[in-house]
């Protein structure tokens, strides 16, 4: 376990010092603050908790961001640590690769942590104080969307380490990285709007649509975050959670599954690599 | 002896290539012993099947009894790869301490470690800015903690000054000194400076030498020169009984099996006064080296 903190904890230390928290952390604030500050016109004129609005936009903007900052963090892990020959020197000691991956894991899930909660809780602050009409209920859903990111964030940190232990360049880890983001966060939405549109009423819309939207987990982010704030209706690709064949609230399940699946996989790959 | 490290016949290869063919080289506890070899000739690839990183075809390796890459065997074995790259954003000490703890070292060994390669006063400061040298002896201070008995040294020298080398060479006898074995690469005989105990050297992924300096000097069973300066007006005559090349139109150079040395200088001394000075030169380590690694050499057997 101290092999695992050790690496850990040095993981965390180089991502506040090369300022990846505070670089991260001001990309989500300013965006954060946009949305809030877009959001405010129709927030005026509903009996809603303008926290509450904001947090509907900021689940939207979690959907786009934090995958990307994760898969960012983390596409470096191995294939940047093989191509500096500091792999070596680190299986060259008695850890064990899976230690290994786990220590980076932790430490990367604590730089984002570390990031979504500055980032978002500034914002929900500057909210909270600016607005007239804000509560607890506010809180509360700022809160959930920041531990759902958190969740969200530490499975795309392990979809990363997938790409980095697949390659031995860093360049490679980063195509595949960027690779997974397009296709996740917006190349599968296109294609099952494809498949809606196709068949509005048949067996897809129908029976394999809301299977299909939960098993990514950027959309299962989705669902969770908009059946929870009940705004559903208003937005896009959720507005199947009316009709889903399940309780949205399941929808969460999916990104702990992908992440338990990312890291076996990462870990199996990484015990047969070279360094 | 106590060999630490045996390694008995091993071979791998990499598609098409024989990287490694039979090769066998063990050290024993305290030995400093120098891998030597052109680039691609197998060093780092036996490295890498001492730690564990690559599986033998075949043979046999064995690390204070242990097999390569285990959990046991690792604990044993601390390793300086030839090009590492530390985390720019940590310091000197953040490094040593953070492979301290992998190895499961005392917090102690850090300082000590970071003074023994004269790093304590850089210790605080980020690698970032170290220069290659001090970049290099962080590196071995990473490989000094956690008492190793075998250390792997990966071209040490590279991109040192002749200070920090022979500073180098003194650490390494430290070391071994406490009965840590160490084999460790480089390019040339003229670099190692009379330091390690023995010299192996590979070519093509075979051991064409294994033993002491002296031994290889002796088995490489090369030619020395002789010098002999005469002056114009004799240095015809002098040419004419002794052979060789006329050198600057007072000097004659040629080259001399060693048994027939004491025969050759009887011939010059019988010159009388057309002689006014002999130089011998015995083969330099370069030319042993060279004799032993070049792909054209008609070699004995050194081992």
């Amino acid at each position: 376990m101290s092999a695992v903190l050790t690496i850990a904890g040095t993981e965390i230390r180089i991502g506040v010092r090369n300022r990846w928290v505070l670089l991260a952390s001001i990309i989500l604030l300013v965006f954060a603050l946009l949305l809030a500050l877009l959001g405010s016109a129709p927030s005026g004129a509903t009996k809603a908790d303008s926290l509450s609005v904001v947090v509907a936009s900021l689940s939207t903007l979690s959907v786009y961001l934090v995958p990307l900052i994760a898969l960012l963090l983390s596409f470096d892990a191995i294939a940047g640590e093989i191509d500096r020959g500091t792999l070596q020197l680190t299986l060259a000691t008695p850890v064990s690769r899976g230690q290994v991956l786990f220590g980076k894991f932790v430490g990367h899930v604590v730089v984002l942590s570390l990031a979504v909660v500055l980032g978002y809780g500034v914002a929900g602050a500057i909210v909270f104080a600016a607005a007239q009409n804000t509560g607890m209920d506010g809180i509360f859903d700022l809160a959930r969307v920041i531990s759902t990111s958190l969740a969200l964030g530490a499975t795309f940190v392990a979809i990363g380490y997938v790409a980095s232990v697949s390659v031995r360049q860093t360049g490679t880890a980063a195509a595949l990285a960027v690779a997974i983001w397009l296709f996740t966060v917006v190349l599968y939405d296109l294609a099952l709007l494809g498949g809606l549109l196709a068949s509005a009423d048949g067996f897809f819309a129908k029976t394999l649509f809301p299977y299909l939207l939960v098993i990514n987990p950027a959309d299962a982010f989705r669902v969770f975050n908009m059946a929870a704030i009940d705004a559903a209706a208003s937005t896009g690709l959720a507005a199947g959670g009316n009709a889903m064949p399940f309780l949205p609230q399941l929808a969460i399940i999916s990104p702990f599954v992908w992440m338990v699946i990312a890291l076996g996989l990462s870990t199996a790959i990484l015990r047969r690599v070279q360094p | 002896m106590n060999m630490v490290l045996l390694t008995q016949n091993v071979s791998r290869r990499f598609k098409d290539i024989e990287a490694l063919k039979g090769v066998s080289l063990d050290v024993a506890a305290g030995e400093k012993v120098a891998l030597l070899g052109h680039n691609g000739a197998g060093k780092t690839t036996l490295f890498r099947v001492i730690l564990g990183f690559l599986r033998a075809d075949d043979g046999h390796v064995c690390i204070n009894g242990q097999p390569p890459g285990s959990r046991l065997a690792r604990r044993d074995v601390s390793y300086l790869p030839e090009a590492v790259a530390f985390p720019k954003m940590l310091t000197g000490r953040e490094i040593v301490s953070f492979y301290a703890k992998l190895k499961n070292a005392d917090a102690d060994e850090v300082g000590s470690a970071l003074e023994k390669v004269d790093l304590a006063e850089a210790a605080d400061r980020r690698c970032g800015g170290y220069s290659k040298g001090m970049r290099q002896r962080l590196g071995l201070a990473q490989a000094i903690v956690g008492n190793p008995k075998l250390m792997l040294l990966d071209e040490p020298t590279s991109g040192l000054d002749p200070i920090s080398r022979q500073r180098f060479y003194e650490l390494i006898g430290e070391i071994a000194g406490r009965g840590t074995a160490v084999l460790l690469s480089s390019h040339g005989l003229s670099e190692l400076e009379l330091k390690t105990d023995r010299v192996a050297i590979l070519r093509k992924g075979e051991v064409v030498a294994n033993g002491s300096l002296a031994e290889l000097q002796r088995s490489a069973n090369l030619p020395i020169r002789i010098r002999v300066r005469s002056n114009s007006d004799h240095v015809e005559s002098v040419h004419s009984r002794l052979g060789g090349e006329r050198v600057n139109g007072e000097s004659v150079e040629f080259d001399c099996p060693r048994p027939d040395k004491m025969d050759r200088l009887s011939v010059i001394s019988q010159l009388g006064k057309a002689v006014s000075d002999v130089d011998i030169s015995s083969p330099s380590l370069d030319e042993v080296y060279r004799y032993f690694s070049s792909d054209d050499a008609d070699r004995g057997d050194a081992t």
